[in-house]
């Protein structure tokens, strides 16, 4: 793979991240928990909407480098199926009860930041630009998921029995955010991409302080699943894009 | 204009000499265009119409995030997506800055909820119609947010400091969402056949709800009169509705979209449009509960109260032990 493929590969994994999420955030609209929270969570799924779009512009440069022309943002995010989508399992897990679309964001907050933190120093100055943008807001995101676990842990007997139930369903999905690849590793030894095996030991720090507060379990790392980087997704992605892809799917001439 | 029919309690207007002293002062400083502070002395009948008003409103805007919300998951690129993501969020927050406002006049947000939750209280009968197409999504930003700023304008004088104030600030968002809903029209209308087809079907549907939105006529209007003498409400329902009718008319000629009143006509002698009747037992229909969604709207609603109750609960348990932490370690 070329350094640019790899970089394109790399770029849509991030891009898709944000995207997947984002859409998930969406769904909350008008049904969170209280006012302010529904204004807050609509406000994580916009900072992320906007990454997922800086970061689909670079991979359309990325791929006219490559191959002359480069997809848009809505190519990119409407017109690929659910194989071709490079996104963590992690986001694309369903909402569920409001204590798991926060364990979700928190368990992906805490990696997130480290990452955009690691980015903001890549050698490649895109990729810097984006990420120490991005890190900014992933900072105000993560403090937030964080407060929001500690809260629903150290809450009532209630909140802490279903936070608990949250982390411990969704642990298995965490071990993806640190496997590097044959050609993240080529752009990590370049000083494009992060290394993600080095944000294990500051991620396990981070959520076992956070736990802790929060009077939870840490999880013990057993199976992990995987296959999201490589475009093998849970069941739950096709019916995600199946809701966001509808309309330029059925009027495929249409501008919008 | 997200407050409709409001009850003033009181039948008819009374002359200055059936006012007590307090009130023929009180209505002196209105006449005078000095704004009614919360700690200030007010009439009951001022003060509960005021949290009608303001609750209304309020209502009507967290609950007008629902039919959006129907199209957020959907939204056919990622500008739009984003554009309705921020709008939503902007209405989340009117919401916000309205239940405070109401609140400086002694209630709580959560009562307010629960008289909504009970449907002992209203929000705008607008939010009871369905979007069935993308286009509804340009519609409601083009006509429904078109329509409330007609209203909300003139409400920034309003004689409530709070109530005025908040609306400058909304007034001013309310114009970036029609500004948006008129250029997803633009698109549509200027896209395919298919789109346009979207367009003009909600345009059909959107028209004669958004001209209800200004409330009964105004020799129905029981509670016009006080609400005006009062200024907290600064014209009258049909004068916005011929305003809002003289505004949009020439946008759909722009858009290429026919608007559905075959008796819509330019009045050269007026200088208005003349318009057909409006079917107002469709409007006390829906007022009553009736609509094509007031059920599901008010379902989604308390049902998100209820899915968020052990969230909020905890949230206070966490608060309390902080707090009891903090006492311990002082």
């Amino acid at each position: 793979m070329t350094s640019d493929a790899a970089l394109l590969d790399y770029l849509l994994r991030l891009a898709d991240n944000g995207l997947v999420l984002a859409q998930r955030l969406g769904e909350w609209v008008g049904k969170g928990p209280v006012i302010e929270e529904d204004i807050a969570s609509t406000n994580v799924g916009l900072d992320l909407l906007g990454q997922a779009r800086l970061w689909y512009a670079y991979a359309g440069e990325v791929e006219a480098r490559i191959k002359g022309t480069g997809r848009d943002e809505d190519v990119f995010a409407f017109r690929r199926d659910a194989h071709e989508f490079r996104n963590l399992l992690l986001v694309e897990q369903p909402n569920g009860h409001y204590g798991d679309t926060i364990a979700r964001g928190f368990l992906f907050d805490q990696w997130h930041v480290l990452l955009l933190r690691a980015l903001a120093g890549s050698t490649d100055d895109r990729v810097a630009a984006i990420a120490a943008k991005a890190a900014k807001e992933a900072t105000y995101h993560a403090e937030r998921s964080a407060d929001w676990v500690v809260r629903l842990g150290d809450g009532t007997g209630l909140s802490h029995e279903r936070m608990q139930q949250a982390i411990d369903g969704l642990w298995m999905y965490t071990g993806e955010m640190f496997a590097v690849d044959a050609g993240e590793e080529a752009l990590a030894a370049a000083g494009i991409a992060a290394d993600a095996r080095a944000l294990k030991d500051p991620w396990d720090a981070a959520v076992g302080a956070v736990l802790a507060e929060a009077t939870l379990e840490r999880p013990a790392d057993g199976w992990m699943q995987s296959g999201g980087r490589t475009g093998r997704h849970s069941e739950h992605l096709g019916h995600l894009l199946a809701t966001m892809q509808f309309l330029p799917r059925a009027y495929p001439d249409a501008k919008w | 204009m997200y407050a409709q029919m409001v009850d003033t309690g009181l039948r008819k207007l009374r002359d200055a000499a059936e006012l007590s002293p307090e009130e023929r002062a009180f209505q002196a400083r209105i006449d005078a265009d000095v704004k009614v502070e919360p700690k200030d002395w007010m009439p009951e009948a001022y003060r509960r119409t005021l949290v009608r008003q303001i609750q209304q409103h309020a209502h009507s805007e967290i609950v007008g995030m629902l039919p959006e919300g129907n199209w957020v998951t959907r939204a056919p690129s990622l500008k739009r997506k984003a554009i309705l993501m921020a709008k939503i969020q902007d209405e989340g927050g009117h919401g916000l800055y309205l239940y405070s406002a109401a609140e400086t006049l002694g209630v709580s947000r959560d009562d307010l909820i629960a008289d909504l939750h009970a449907g002992k209280v209203k929000y705008s009968s607008i939010f009871n119609y369905p979007t069935l197409n993308w286009a509804d999504i340009g519609a409601i930003g083009w006509l429904v947010d078109g329509a409330a700023i007609m209203n909300q304008i003139p409400l920034c004088r309003c004689s409530y400091g709070p109530y005025a104030r908040a609306m400058v600030r909304i007034c001013k968002e309310e114009s970036f969402h029609q500004r948006q809903g008129f250029d997803i029209m633009i698109a549509m209308a200027q896209g395919t056949a298919e789109q346009k087809a979207m367009a003009q079907d909600a345009l059909d549907r959107w028209w004669w709800p958004s001209l209800m939105m200004f409330g009964p006529p105004d020799a129905d209007s029981v509670h016009s009169a006080q609400s005006m003498q009062w200024k907290v409400k600064l014209l009258s329902n049909d004068e916005l509705r011929q305003r809002f009718v003289d505004q949009t008319v020439p946008q759909a000629e722009y858009l290429g979209l026919a608007v559905p009143d075959a008796d819509l006509k330019w009045n050269a002698e007026r200088g208005h449009y003349d318009f057909g009747a409006i079917d107002w037992s469709e409007f006390h229909a829906v007022l009553k509960g009736n609509g094509p969604c007031n059920r599901d709207r008010l379902r989604t609603r308390v049902k998100a109260w209820e899915d968020g109750e052990w969230v909020r609960e905890a949230a206070v348990a966490h608060a309390d032990k902080r707090a009891a932490r903090a006492a311990r370690a002082a």
